[in-house]
């Protein structure tokens, strides 16, 4: 590491109709660091990169340094020809065009003549996978590769571009542990290379394996820059919110209370065998395991969505058979799911009409709809969740993700459920929102609803759930309690 | 060898359809496999070929167009009146008015989709509805039977006497539908401007991104379809030796039905000239080998869609993508409880 920064910024400020962005932040990256940049949605990561990569202007007073230079005016050219690359979350790859095409796209589209030299952009792909350490197969079409290898291309595609600083914007989000442990060697081997790499990620415990140090900004003003040695996770989760999660264990028993669900030798071929398991009124059940354990599928066949293969459902002692999820909604069990933006809301429509989605029965008045009772449960379901909203006749994706999923929650206990399934519900939302969303769910299960969290994360399970299933290769591999067991061990057992 | 027949799976496959539909026709027909019927075939399709490759730059470049047929009809009407009122013309005034009016009516669809946001489909079935409802009001439906000669009389580039006492003939049209497949496969597969519109068909955000002139795409892609219409156009005024306001009414469905049969994706990014060839060949193809049969020309319709139907289903993977799935649901729907 170089002791002069690579690029350095001071006083950044930047306005969007009226609101402050950016009041006056400092940023500094070192030649073949690498560099977290930390912070929830909406602190103001995406524009200090679009500041820096000259799509924004900050206001006067801003000064950007690069390789000790004063740079006036940052435009988009002019970063991308002194090496600053940003690999966007979306990757902003061809799926038609092969791998070398794709690596090689800047040469492609300003060749001498407007022409194209195959030969050049062949051997550009192979020059920059080689200083990766990888190799693909070149003239295989991009679509064919899974989304891991995909990372890797977006990666090398920068690196034909001479890259000397490479953003990476939640690189890991859509990837497994395996993959997402590939590619961080990736970076460590960029970073070997002498190329700074700037991190944005939620997974904190990714970002403290990783960077060397982490810039941390809340609310568009710099909290500060620090070493990740003696760093914790929920060090930086406060540094982030500004506010002290103090996780302790809520476990209690439920042993007096009434079984609403009773699960018997549940399976699906192929899927899951064997499930057997209660769940009391009032109790959180917690279901965790890798990704691929059987953990959604066996949710989908508790929502009727498909059909056990054998074994038995019964709800409150009476044997179910879900013909398809109408069937289980009617029995009382909502299921909020993985994909929230794509399947559990419909983004362009307005807040109100999908918190009433699923309970449009409830709300009929001669066979239509009634805008009085429909107004009443909006009005109901939005101040007891707490949701921030302008209108309720607001498109949906105009809320923020932890605003989303609160709707999401609301269009099911608006069902009046027994039992609320959550199937990973804090993906794509903030830490800060994470801890009132299960604000939210302690308090229904006091109420005496019956819910069941699935989560890829131990600790979301282990601090919010009575009892935590550990699911491996479709089997019930182990129960824990959280009150007899510690957080490390309970990790060790499922990563084991 | 093995990558070029994976990489171009649809062309392999609806040559292997073509080869064996061509035996089967050999043993039906005494005259199919004979040389001067494949000309035959080459001079009956080249209109449509020319067609097709510039319709394929647009469908590559996410877009598509309905308009291009009625497009080169109200070409060659304004072409004949224009040299007409120039004293006679020449090909080479031919085709310079030809291409340009071509060019000016693609640049009418672009604007449409790139300035005021109309997706591609609708803002060209307005502009199909409007190009045709113009041509038919001024024309009052009339054709124009006197070309002027040097437009209506064969040009033969090539001629000779088969053994047989058959010709064969390699005409103009053929010559132009060779030039314009040359031209556009350099253009896609060669130039900067073809790797861009493949990149922005394939993913409009990502080229936007490496900060690629969307108009300009647009621009080019309809254009250079309004280019090869313009052609086309005038091609089948020269063949047919007239000028029929509706003749040309109905061939953009068939010369789309053929692009998509060579591969080109309707999504966007994806699509080769080859392809294309091969998808108008086919269809040529099966309605001269119907008509050797001597199949009543009522059936041909019927026919042609079928074996589209066929060839897509085997050329496009779904047919194997469709199996495991079929045998994965069976299972699970009998095991019910």
């Amino acid at each position: 590491m170089g002791t002069e920064p690579l690029l350095s910024l001071s006083n950044i400020k930047v306005t969007f109709g009226g609101v402050r962005a950016l009041k006056g932040v400092s940023f500094e990256v070192m030649p073949g660091e690498v560099h977290c940049l930390a912070g929830e949605n909406g602190c103001g990561k995406s524009t200090l990169i679009k500041v820096i990569t000259g799509v924004y202007k900050p206001e006067d007073g801003a000064e950007l340094r690069f390789d000790g230079k004063v740079i006036p005016a940052m435009t988009p050219t002019l970063a991308q020809s002194l090496g600053i690359q940003v690999i966007w979350q979306d990757l902003a790859l061809f799926g038609e065009m092969s791998v070398a095409e794709n690596i090689g796209f800047q040469l492609a589209v300003n060749g001498k003549f407007g022409l194209v030299d195959k030969k050049a952009i062949d051997a550009a792909a192979l020059k920059a996978l080689a200083r990766l350490g990888v190799s693909l197969d070149i003239h295989r079409p991009l679509r064919e590769l899974p989304i891991a290898q995909r990372q890797i291309v977006a990666i090398a595609r920068a690196l034909v571009g001479e890259a000397r600083l490479v953003f990476m914007d939640e690189p890991t989000a859509s990837l497994t542990q395996s993959e997402a442990d590939y590619l961080i060697e990736i970076v460590r081997t960029l970073s070997a290379s002498g190329v700074a790499v700037v991190f944005v990620s939620h997974r904190l415990a990714e970002v403290l394996e990783i960077s060397d140090r982490i810039t941390v900004l809340r609310d568009g003003a710099l909290v500060g820059v620090y070493p990740v040695d003696g760093m914790t996770q929920s060090r930086v989760t406060e540094l982030m919110t500004g506010r002290n999660f103090d996780s302790a264990v809520i476990a209690a028993d439920h042993d007096a209370a009434p079984v609403v669900l009773s699960v018997r030798n549940l399976a699906r071929t192929g899927e899951f065998t064997d499930i057997s398991f209660d769940l009391r009124r009032g109790e959180t059940l917690g279901i965790t395991g890798l990704l691929g354990a059987g953990r959604t599928e066996l949710a989908l066949t508790l929502f009727g969505m498909r059909q056990p293969h054998g074994g038995e459902i019964l709800i409150e002692g009476k044997r179910m058979e879900f013909g398809s999820n109408r069937d289980a909604i009617r029995a009382g069990v909502a299921y909020l799911s993985e994909d929230r933006l794509s399947l559990g809301l419909n983004q362009p429509q307005s807040i109100a009409d999908n918190l009433v989605m699923a309970s449009l029965d409830h709300i009929l008045s001669n066979g239509l709809i009634s805008p009085t009772k429909k107004a009443n449960v909006v009005s109901h379901w939005i101040s007891a969740l707490g949701v921030k909203i302008g209108t309720p006749d607001d498109p949906i994706r105009t809320l923020s993700g932890g605003n989303q999923q609160r709707v999401a929650i609301a269009k099911w206990l608006a069902i009046g459920p027994k039992i609320l399934i959550l199937d990973a519900p804090t993906v794509g939302v903030d830490v800060g929102a994470r801890a009132g969303i299960f604000d939210i769910v302690r308090k229904l299960a006091a109420e005496g609803l019956s819910i069941i969290i699935i989560s890829d994360e131990p600790p979301e399970v282990y601090f919010n759930a009575d009892r935590v299933i550990h699911m491996a290769d479709g089997q019930f591999h182990a129960s824990y309690d959280p009150r007899t067991i510690s957080l490390t061990a309970l990790e060790a057992a499922i990563y084991a | 060898m093995r990558r070029l027949i994976l990489g171009h799976t649809t062309e392999v496959t609806l040559l292997a359809v073509m080869i064996f539909l061509s035996i089967g026709l050999s043993f039906g027909t005494d005259r199919f496999l004979t040389v001067s019927n494949a000309f035959d075939v080459l001079n009956v399709s080249a209109v449509n070929i020319i067609f097709a490759v510039g319709l394929l730059v647009v469908l590559i470049s996410g877009g598509i167009d309905i308009s291009f047929a009625v497009a080169a009809s109200v070409v060659q009407y304004v072409t004949v009146l224009v040299i007409t009122a120039l004293g006679g013309g020449n090909w080479a005034l031919g085709f310079v008015i030809a291409g340009g009016v071509g060019i000016s009516l693609g640049l009418v669809n672009a604007f449409l989709v790139h300035q005021l946001r109309i997706i591609s489909i609708v803002a060209t079935i307005s502009t199909f509805n409007i190009f045709f409802g113009l041509l038919m009001f001024f024309t009052k439906g009339v054709s124009i039977y006197n070309l002027p000669d040097w437009l209506s009389n064969r040009v033969v580039l090539f001629e000779h006497e088969m053994p047989d006492g058959s010709w064969v003939e390699l005409t103009l049209p053929v010559v132009v539908m060779v030039l314009c497949c040359f031209a556009t496969w350099f253009l896609m597969s060669r130039t900067t401007i073809g790797r861009k519109l493949y990149a922005f068909g394939d993913n409009p955000e990502g080229a936007r991104r490496f900060g690629i002139n969307i108009g300009a795409m647009h621009a080019i892609a309809f254009g250079w379809l309004g280019l090869m219409a313009g052609i086309a156009g005038l091609m089948q005024a020269h063949y047919a030796q007239e000028v029929v306001p509706n003749a040309l009414y109905g061939r953009e469905l068939d010369v789309l039905a053929a692009t998509v049969l060579g591969g080109a994706r309707l999504g966007g990014g994806k699509g080769s000239v080859l392809g294309c060839v091969l998808g108008v060949l086919m269809v040529s193809i099966t309605q001269n080998g119907l008509n050797l049969l001597g199949v009543s020309p009522f059936a041909f319709k019927m026919i042609v869609g079928a074996i589209i139907l066929v060839a897509i289903s085997l050329s496009s993977a779904r047919f194997d993508k469709l199996l495991p799935q079929a045998l994965k649901r069976a299972p699970a729907k009998g095991k019910q409880p």
